[in-house]
């Protein structure tokens, strides 16, 4: 079996399981956000009418999407998610001031674990495979089940293998890696299955490069993402005092425990020595081309933040190519840090400032740009230079507006220069 | 027996075009369902009438998993989605909420728009009723069947 699939063996109750075989598991966590819980709570109230949740999984709602409240009807939505979570004690309900985007956050207060099965209604849930976990986005629908049951059917994936080895060169980080993995398979590449990456090369990743790789799986298709736990994974829960059944990680979720070959319907060898800056021109994360092969392209806006690179390490990213620079004029650059423990780091290491001198926004802990909710919306024919995770047609605002998706240094040194592509800063 | 006239779209037609997210604050399915396939079709609500089926090509659905999108097109009066593929989390939300789609490459290939389709979902065929020819898809199994004929997954907990 694939480290998935062992996974996902252990929560149907079963020795073994196969690709394409339908199984229902037990949940270790299900969570949603102030777009996608309403609908749930909706479905919930109106096919439960006693409204008891009796699931024995967490229930996690984060508001993080059209928060800071944008609008009266998003100020109800938010309402209405936190009079429910007021009303059932058993809803770990996270708030404005609390929270901030739920991957970012979710795995910081130790609410993922290594062996766990996690369901989001949320895409980018897949996220949590970086600490060994098995982690989907699923709909509002299943979120109502989840809540009632405990409970998820799934149909059993198959996997392709990313065998890593080398280390990422100066400058490349985890994102320049998924968006050369994307262009190279597509945008279904890894369609219905799970992306495992394993190999020499993992140890070189640091955790945030790994969320940020999981977090974008589902760009390439992918139901999940995996991270086998090696130490880097067990000193970053350790932080974060995340509880987990430590037999059955040591026996089945460890690098010396690796699927053989045969596990997986494709393997794919990838040195990381040999990457370099990416950006993937719209409208498809699969459009993904080296920096320095892109034709200078005049920008009007920076986005660098979300749940693909709102991290610690990727403010630092950022911070040191915008340190004593200044953002190029007519351009914005808004930096949005995924939580509020992330924003409280960022000003204590003086990145806040960093940012502030150099003329980006430092905003408060929102997903807001990435999907054109607020906090930087485009204008008609602009184009943007962002570290989210999507550059779809009308992702970020108008039809007409572009996205170029690229690492929080790329993102940087496009805010610096006025331009991606051409000559280097 | 599903019968209606096909809107044709390509690949990669993803839940941003289908319903965009600036609407996402609106949670009534009927008001909602206005801006249904707004970025990619300004004109589909206009056109759509109920038992009409989208063709598609790869991957139809991909991105956020926002329910709201199989939510609206059904909203719309849509009766079955076919595609050569469909993004994995909107597969499951469609049935979840009792949506047919049927994944049959070589129909999604040889339907054009205006074209006039005939499904059967429990033999998991489709017919191109001016030409007559059949295309057979994978028939669903019968527990999914069991929740597309109750409206959905929830229906079947009550």
């Amino acid at each position: 079996m694939t480290y998935t699939q062992r996974i996902l063996a252990k929560g149907a109750g079963k020795n073994e399981v196969r690709g394409g075989e339908l199984c229902l598991c037990e949940l270790d966590l299900a969570l949603g956000n102030d777009i996608t819980v309403p609908p749930a709570i909706n479905l919930f109230e109106k096919h439960f009418p006693d409204g008891k949740i009796t699931s024995r999984s967490k229930i996690v709602f984060c508001m993080d999407h059209f928060t800071p409240c944008k609008d009266i009807r998003s100020a109800n939505n938010v309402r209405q998610c936190r009079e429910f979570a007021r009303s059932h004690e058993n809803i770990l309900f996270y708030d404005v001031g609390e929270t901030g985007i739920e991957h970012c956050f979710i795995p910081e207060r130790g609410l993922a674990a290594p062996g766990g099965i996690i369901i989001g209604a949320d895409s980018h849930t897949c996220t949590y495979g970086a600490l060994g976990a098995f982690s989907t986005g699923i709909g509002s629908t299943d979120l109502a089940v989840a809540m009632r049951t405990g409970k998820c059917w799934f149909r059993i994936p198959e996997a392709i293998g990313f065998r890593l080895s080398g280390s990422l060169p100066e400058g490349c980080s985890g994102k320049d890696l998924i968006l050369y993995i994307i262009s190279m398979i597509g945008t279904d590449g890894a369609l219905y299955r799970s992306m495992e990456f394993f190999g020499d090369g993992v140890a070189s990743l640091s955790m945030d490069d790994r969320f940020t790789v999981c977090n974008m799986a589902i760009e390439a298709g992918a139901k999940n993402g995996f991270f086998p736990f090696d130490k880097a994974a067990e000193a970053y829960l350790e932080e974060t005092g995340a509880e987990y059944d430590r037999a059955f990680v040591d026996g089945n979720l460890l690098p010396e425990a690796a699927p053989e070959s045969g596990e997986y319907i494709r393997i794919i060898d990838i040195d990381l020595a040999s990457l370099v800056p990416m950006v993937a021109k719209p409208h498809k994360p699969s459009n993904s081309v080296p920096v320095a092969s892109l034709k200078r392209t005049e920008i009007d806006q920076v986005v660098i933040g979300s749940c693909t690179n709102g991290r610690i390490s990727d403010l630092r990213a950022a911070a040191s190519v915008l340190k004593g620079k200044h953002v190029a004029p007519f351009v914005r650059c808004i930096v949005i840090p995924g939580s509020q423990k992330i924003a409280l780091q960022a000003i204590e290491e003086g990145l806040a400032s960093i940012f502030i001198e150099a003329g980006a926004v430092f905003s408060t802990p929102t997903c807001g740009p990435c999907l054109g909710g607020h906090t930087g919306v485009l204008a008609d024919n602009e184009k943007c230079v962002s570290t989210t995770n999507r550059n779809f047609v009308g992702r970020m605002g108008p039809v007409s507006s572009e996205i170029y998706l690229a690492s929080p240094r790329t993102a940087a040194e496009a805010a610096v220069n006025g331009y991606i592509g051409g000559a280097l800063l | 027996m599903i019968r209606g006239k096909v809107f044709k779209y390509g690949s990669d037609v993803d839940t941003d075009v289908i319903i965009p997210a600036r609407y996402l604050n609106i949670t009534d399915m009927k008001q909602l369902s206005a801006h249904c396939m707004e970025d990619i079709d300004a004109g589909f609500v206009n056109r759509v009438q109920p038992g009409d089926v989208i063709v598609a090509g790869d991957n139809f659905g991909c991105g956020s998993s926002r329910e709201h999108a199989p939510a609206v097109i059904k909203e719309c009066g849509v009766s079955l989605i076919v595609a050569r593929s469909f993004a994995r989390i909107f597969y499951r939300n469609a049935i979840n909420i009792g949506l047919p789609i049927l994944e049959c490459p070589e129909a999604a290939d040889r339907f054009s728009a205006g074209d006039v389709i005939e499904a059967d979902l429990e033999n998991g065929t489709v017919t191109d009723v001016k030409t007559g020819k059949v295309f057979k898809a994978a028939a669903f199994p019968e527990f999914i069947m069991n929740i597309i004929s109750k409206g959905g997954v929830l229906n079947c907990l009550d």
